[in-house]
């Protein structure tokens, strides 16, 4: 049966991704200029997820005030570089996201 | 912290996300459902690979007849960012027997990692108790999914326009809350904008190689404007 090859090939070369480091770690000091690097992670791989979804949400460009992909994605960003408050800049921007939506649906 | 509360602190700080995951969960059954495959099939993906945007890419390669080798190795691409991840997070988990570990490897998705890395960041978590706030999040999260997938497999096409509610905005919130509080010098600006607009560029590319090519842009530009800030700091002050 394929499928099962297909199930557990999956998951080899998924866990292996997540756990190739963990698994050695005892034994693996990543070099100072790595762990620099590794700092930027966050902001790069969370910003490159996020903002095609705010600025393109279904693949297509929508960059009206009406969408509520992007209002929700402004004032999300806004409360966040001003306030810092994660649960604030989280409630924020889908209070936002909703009220655009059905103030234009 | 002691252990308990350090694991439903995991828990609830990973509470947007989880929210944000129940249409994906509940897409992703369904998908199985209408593409005619069993329940194992949904329940082994969600519950074995536990990874939610390779799941979904596997199960359109599979209904498409795609050779095994090809889905793994596309899995395999898609989930990649995972390693920067576990590079990130490793200083946390060192101390740990490596039975820990392979569970906290396990859950290693997007939404954990975002939902630990700041507070470890900030001291809230450390290595006392820190793991234990990961385990939290991490099983949440895998219930979360993999109840999801029975749902959306059972009852998904009852549930009309699931893509259109816009329970995902709240991941993409949290996410936002999550990258702000770094954009305070130049070198992050600079990961965010330049990984963004990569990923934009790429957003057509298969496979999430878009976002993986995003990411190690982004981290690089992060690096380049560092030693650039640092180059101009050390120049001799003329006059």
């Amino acid at each position: 049966m394929e499928l099962v090859w297909v199930i557990v090939g999956m998951f080899i070369v998924t866990f292996g991704v997540r756990f190739v480091l963990y698994a050695r770690a005892e034994k693996v000091f990543l070099p100072p200029w790595i762990e620099q690097a590794l700092r930027f992670v966050p902001v790069s791989v969370l910003g490159a997820i996020v903002v095609p979804m705010v600025l393109m949400p279904n693949k297509e460009w929508d960059l009206s005030l009406t969408s509520p992909w992007l209002v929700g994605g402004i004032v999300a960003f806004a409360l966040g570089l001003i306030r810092q408050q994660p649960l604030l800049t989280i409630i924020g921007g889908v209070v936002a996201f909703f009220l655009t939506k059905y103030l234009v649906a | 912290m002691t252990k308990g509360s350090a694991f439903r602190f995991g828990a609830l700080v990973s509470a947007p996300m989880i929210l944000g995951g129940v249409p994906f969960g509940i897409i992703f059954g369904s998908l199985v459902a209408t593409s005619g495959y069993s329940v194992w099939l949904a329940v082994a993906l969600s519950a074995i690979v536990f990874a939610g945007s390779s799941q979904f890419i596997a199960i359109g390669l599979i209904a498409a007849g795609t050779p095994a080798w090809v889905i793994v190795s596309t899995t395999f691409i898609v989930n990649l960012r995972h390693f920067l991840y576990a590079a990130d997070l490793l200083k946390y988990v060192r101390h740990l027997p490596v039975g820990w570990r392979a569970v906290l490897a396990f859950g290693l998705t997007d939404e954990t990692y975002a939902a630990v890395r700041p507070y470890y960041a900030n001291g809230r978590l450390n290595e006392q108790t820190g793991h234990w706030a990961y385990l939290g999040s991490m099983v949440t999260m895998y219930s979360m999914w993999n109840v999801t997938t029975l749902l959306g497999y059972f009852v998904g096409s009852q549930m009309p326009n699931l893509s259109t509610w816009g329970l995902e905005f709240a991941m993409v919130a949290t996410f936002i809350g999550i990258i702000t509080p770094y954009l305070k010098t130049l070198p992050y600006w600079s990961a965010l904008i330049s990984a963004s607009v990569t990923a934009l560029l790429l957003v057509r590319l298969p496979n999430n190689l878009g976002l993986l090519i995003a990411a190690l842009v982004g981290v690089s530009m992060g690096m380049l404007t560092e030693y650039l800030q640092r180059q101009q700091q050390q120049l001799p002050s003329k006059g």
